[in-house]
């Protein structure tokens, strides 16, 4: 038998022995970046080590730092939770005037960019830097303990949004920063999730050899947060993409109006319900009380879909 | 077998780690991680049956460690140092040709 290629490239800039959970979403995540940004620089500038890493605190930065090793077998700066994105301006500016080919990769949890950092990210887009920011979305600050960020979507429990008697668990919906990427009309905007890891991988490498400033948000789901067994993580993402609550999509040039979708059903019929996404975790479980919660839930989706300009029916 | 692509971080971090505190407390030895044998997490133990495999490569990409190399032939390896039996591999697996064992020691 013929020896098969692997889809992905076998250099590793991401070592094993790092202290992230077993069954760790946004590990994955980490891995498959590294890696798909090494095949485009190689493609691009012919090295495929032409990249450097400004990371925001968060679980990534934590579990891959503990002082004095390192899982990162790239050059890597860990900076505060606000800044990933002035920081990588900086780096990419300097090597600019340093002459060095290369791309800069950011990278931050949604806590570090859609709460934090959104400040330093919506600059580093609006000057044009030639950086892809990266953001890990687990949907709360997993790292310090589970507490709801504005990427946390609606009713899902975390520590500070307790459902009860007169709450049920988060109560606002999600915040889109890829929607708020796109507003800068940046080259490349796109959303992907584990669950399709090559549709990640493509699109990281897209956003790796575009000229100009690239943001990607991907759905990485965390063990102890979302309250699933460790060998569900990608059976979550991979369902989440098939209710329809998360979208793929990729906007260029903040283009709203040719938004192109992946894996979204030619007649808009999504064909499992969102139930099944949210039986699977622990932190939808008081949701299942509340029928009037869900229905909510799919409202929202809907209405999220409608923004992007599609009409779909959940089931 | 084919060789673990971690093999010279390993040997690298062995003979350079020193306890010594550098300026900064800059970390120069990249993948240092590596000494960090975090099998000892594991319950469940992926077992891989060659015979059901057909190199679809999802366990080699979903990996979070990555405890996952390819030999020769493109078949996954497992890395019993460093996996730390989260059973993604298993549960992603088309074929079912791995399979979570409890570990016994």
């Amino acid at each position: 038998m013929a020896v098969r290629k692997p889809p992905i490239t076998t250099r590793e800039y991401w070592a094993p022995g790092h202290a992230a959970c077993a069954g760790c979403g946004p590990a994955i995540v980490m891995k498959l970046a590294t890696k798909a940004f090494s095949e485009a620089m190689e493609e691009k500038y012919g090295d495929p080590n032409a990249f450097a890493i400004a990371h925001a605190t968060g679980c990534m930065e934590v579990v891959s730092g503990v002082f004095p090793y390192t899982a990162w077998k790239a050059p890597w700066i860990h900076v505060a939770f606000e800044n990933a994105g002035a920081v990588a301006s900086g780096v990419e500016a300097a090597w600019k005037k340093l002459g060095r080919k290369g791309k800069i990769l950011a990278i931050g949890g949604d806590g570090g960019t859609a709460d934090i950092g959104l400040q330093a990210l919506s600059g580093m887009l609006e000057r044009r830097h030639n950086v892809v920011y990266l953001m890990y979305d687990n949907e709360a600050y997993m790292n310090t303990g589970i507490q709801r960020s504005s990427s946390t979507p609606y009713g899902a429990w975390t520590t500070t949004s307790p459902p009860g008697k007169y709450s049920i668990g988060e109560d606002k919906p999600k915040k889109w920063v890829a929607l708020i990427a796109a507003a800068h009309q940046v080259p490349y905007v796109a959303t992907a999730s584990i669950g399709d890891p090559y549709d990640f991988y493509r699109k990281m490498k897209k956003a790796a050899s575009v000229d100009g400033p690239a943001f990607v948000q991907v759905l990485a789901p965390c063990v102890p947060g979302w309250r699933i067994p460790p060998e569900k993580t990608v059976e979550v993402a991979k369902l989440a993409i098939e209710t329809g609550i998360w979208p793929l999509f990729e906007i260029e040039n903040g283009d709203f109006h040719n938004i192109k979708f992946q894996r979204f059903p030619k007649d808009g019929k999504f064909k499992k319900p969102i139930e099944d996404y949210l039986r699977l975790q622990g932190r939808f479980k008081h949701l299942f009380k509340r029928p009037e919660a869900i229905q909510e839930l799919k409202n929202q989706v809907k209405e999220m879909w409608r923004i992007l300009g599609k009409e779909v029916e959940l089931p | 077998m084919a060789e673990s692509p971690f093999k010279a971080d390993i040997e690298r971090v062995q003979k350079e780690y020193s306890e010594k505190m550098t300026p900064g407390a800059i970390v120069y030895i990249p993948g240092s991680s590596v000494v960090n044998k975090t099998g000892g997490w594991r319950v469940f133990m992926p077992q891989f049956n060659r015979e059901k495999c057909i190199r679809c490569f999802m366990c080699y990409t979903l990996c979070p460690e990555p405890a996952i190399y390819l030999d020769e032939e493109s078949y996954p390896v497992f890395d019993y140092d460093y996996c730390k039996g989260c059973g993604i591999c298993a549960n992603e697996c088309p074929t079912k040709a791995i399979e979570m064992v409890r570990e016994s020691k």
